[in-house]
């Protein structure tokens, strides 16, 4: 009994170590994995901002927020409790509170504001993700993993600007009929998700879906490094705000009221 | 020594059978959650952590009061907890293993737990909560088993026990801190982001923790012929009195700095739980109860008369129990999300399911604490 037992564990421990030898084996066969050349019309920034006129918007169109749910297959659930959302209308004293005030200028106090990822330049949920399924690009875009998340959520009790949405339930019957992209992926049950900032767009040498898509001009994407861009123009001549500085999540998306 | 489990009276059988049916019918709901997703539950976009992360965060204490046994009796050389120590080790041992099933059954996918340990984030308070919970984990069994063992054998337990011992003294400390660190380094969330969040879990810990132990104690004594002794339920109950004075303290600080400083983010969650904020008001009933149980509970223990009458005793305990359950298992997570980031308020109940689901857990955690209390009290009725 004893011997065998013995035997046992010293199969097991072998098995163990061959188990944790492996990925050190990994690691050296990645030395010749192949190299993808990105597309030479891809458009490049040192820190993307988008920047949001919101004099120009107007009350009635949703267009940059259909572009962008048909450009990233986003559910209509139907069921505020479990939405997904990349970019969605906030009236002012929900996007801004705090800063909102009983005499704001009446256009101002019903215009809808819209929102979405900040992709922070210290983003909280990146620093809270244990498995880091969520991570800052280093053109400051902050990305999502939909294959490494593990759905705990922590991301979303980090984020300051609700941004992220949970896949509460699978959302691929959900998808509006006709309105499915083939081009980007759909996403399964049980992982967060969020803006992208197009990046597989970006990739292609194309504007955001959103920006694209807006045609009164309120929407403008740009490098902030860059201080010929558009967006350093916009800033450096209209004033502008952000979604609680206070914070320290630096965010880049910039509201012209 | 785990074959002592199996010999019981009717009663006993008859209790793990419950268990067992509990546990089946969670599993079935579990089964249900696995196929449809979380949608099951009554979370959602604004209240993304529900019932299961508040249990989790709850039990983390009552795992962490073990502490309370193992200082004064390894530290202070106090002789009449050495008759209790191993119960609170073994109640550590359920409650951690229902803390880590908690977090199983809220990941959205389960499946890929192990990218918790195949991408070790330094940076994340949760991978921390993994190390430290499953090392207390290790830790309790080996000592306690260990302990219990030499026990039986009329032996001193072996050598190198005892470092593991002085070890997860901090390590008790520890996993409730990292627990508060989960909440307490968010931006944006007034209640959580507070600095004596850690101290507040530790000081209601070490009143909900021992409170259960004086409990169980006492069913020990009523339903076998081991009597743990007068003197350490007593000591015990010294404990929770402190504790629950430290814990309404603590609360109380919160309600300061929020209402005198007028910031309103501060005020918003702590009006939402106490008081009801614009019309919405589902906890308020429960808050005020846990209110009212603590203060009750603290009048039975602050009394010498009351304390030292164990009939009255189990009820503070009991008392106490609830109350700090109902602020830590309940409100604390909850209200944290309410209002959310936009000053929206969404209100959330559990589903049955996910009610069913969280029964089961406890129930595996009782299962497990009725198995260990078996072993060990058999040992004790030999040894006695």
């Amino acid at each position: 009994m004893m011997k065998s037992r013995r035997s046992f564990l010293k199969i097991s421990g072998a098995c163990l170590l061959g188990l944790g030898v492996k990925p050190v084996l990994n690691a050296f066969a990645q030395a010749e994995r192949m190299e993808i050349a990105p597309n030479p019309n891809a458009l490049r920034a040192g820190r993307w901002a988008l920047v949001v006129d919101i004099t120009k918007c107007r009350d009635d169109c949703t267009d940059c927020i259909n572009a962008c749910n048909r450009a990233h297959n986003i559910p209509d659930l139907g069921r505020t409790k479990e939405e997904v959302k990349w970019i969605w209308n906030e009236s002012y004293e929900h996007a801004f509170p705090g800063v909102e005030h009983e005499f704001v200028e009446e256009r101002v106090k019903h215009q809808p504001f819209m929102v979405l990822c900040n992709h922070c330049d210290n983003p909280p949920c990146v620093r809270v993700c244990p498995v880091q399924a969520t991570w800052k690009r280093e053109d400051g875009i902050v990305m999502m993993d939909f294959h490494r998340c593990i759905g705990c959520r922590c991301c979303m009790a980090a984020c300051p600007y609700g941004s992220r949405s949970f896949n509460w339930t699978d959302p691929r019957p959900y998808i509006p009929e006709g309105r499915m992209n083939p081009d980007f992926p759909t996403r399964t049950k049980g992982v967060v998700e969020k803006c992208n900032f197009c990046v597989e767009r970006l990739a292609k040498g194309l504007q955001p879906a959103c920006v694209e898509s807006c045609s009164s001009g309120v929407l403008t994407f740009g490098d902030l490094d860059d201080p010929n861009s558009e967006v350093r123009k916009v800033l450096g001549e209209r004033y502008s705000i952000q979604r609680k500085p206070e914070l320290g999540t630096r965010p880049r998306v910039y509201y012209i009221l | 020594m785990l074959e002592k489990a199996f010999y019981g009276s009717r009663s006993y059988y008859a209790w793990i059978l419950f268990l067992l049916i509990v546990i089946g019918a969670g599993a079935g709901c579990y089964a249900y959650q696995l196929v449809d997703g979380l949608r099951i539950t009554g979370m959602g976009r604004d209240i993304s952590w529900g019932l299961y992360i508040a249990q989790l965060t709850f039990l983390v204490g009552v795992a962490a009061s073990a502490v309370m046994v193992v200082i004064p009796y390894y530290l202070h050389n106090y002789k009449a907890f050495g008759k209790i120590t191993v119960l609170g080790e073994f109640l550590a041992v359920s409650a951690v293993t229902m803390c880590g099933l908690f977090v199983i059954v809220d990941l959205g996918t389960p499946a890929r737990a192990f990218n918790l340990i195949l991408y070790p984030t330094p940076n994340s308070i949760l991978f921390w909560d993994m190390i430290v919970l499953n090392m207390y984990l290790v830790l309790n069994i080996v000592i306690a088993w260990n302990v219990l063992s030499a026990e039986r054998k009329s032996t001193p337990p072996p050598g190198w026990v005892k470092p593991l011992i002085y070890l997860s003294i901090p390590w008790a400390v520890s996993i409730h801190t990292v627990t508060a660190f989960l909440y307490a380094g968010l931006p944006g969330r007034h209640l959580w982001l507070t600095a004596i969040l850690a101290v507040r879990f530790l000081g209601s810990a070490f009143a909900a923790g021992p409170s259960l132990l004086i409990l169980l104690c006492l069913l020990v004594r009523k339903v076998s012929k081991f009597d743990p002794g007068r003197e350490a339920i007593q000591s015990l109950a010294k404990i929770v009195t402190y504790a629950l004075i430290a814990s309404i303290f603590f609360v109380g600080l919160e309600f300061f700095t929020a209402y005198y400083s007028q910031v309103p983010g501060h005020i918003h969650s702590l009006e939402y739980l106490y008081f009801g904020l614009e019309g919405h008001a589902k906890l308020v009933p429960w808050m005020r109860i846990s209110a009212l149980l603590a203060i009750v509970a603290l009048v039975f223990l602050v009394n010498p008369a009351t304390r030292r009458n164990e009939k009255t005793l189990a009820v503070a305990a009991a008392l106490t129990f609830i109350s700090l359950w109902i602020e830590k298992g309940l409100g604390l997570v909850l209200a944290g999300f309410i209002p959310n980031p936009f000053e929206h308020i969404t209100e959330y109940s559990p589903t049955a399911p996910e009610l069913m689901i969280t029964f089961a857990i406890y129930a595996i955690g009782l299962l497990i604490l009725t198995v260990l209390y078996k072993v060990a009290i058999s040992v004790k009725e030999e040894a006695a």
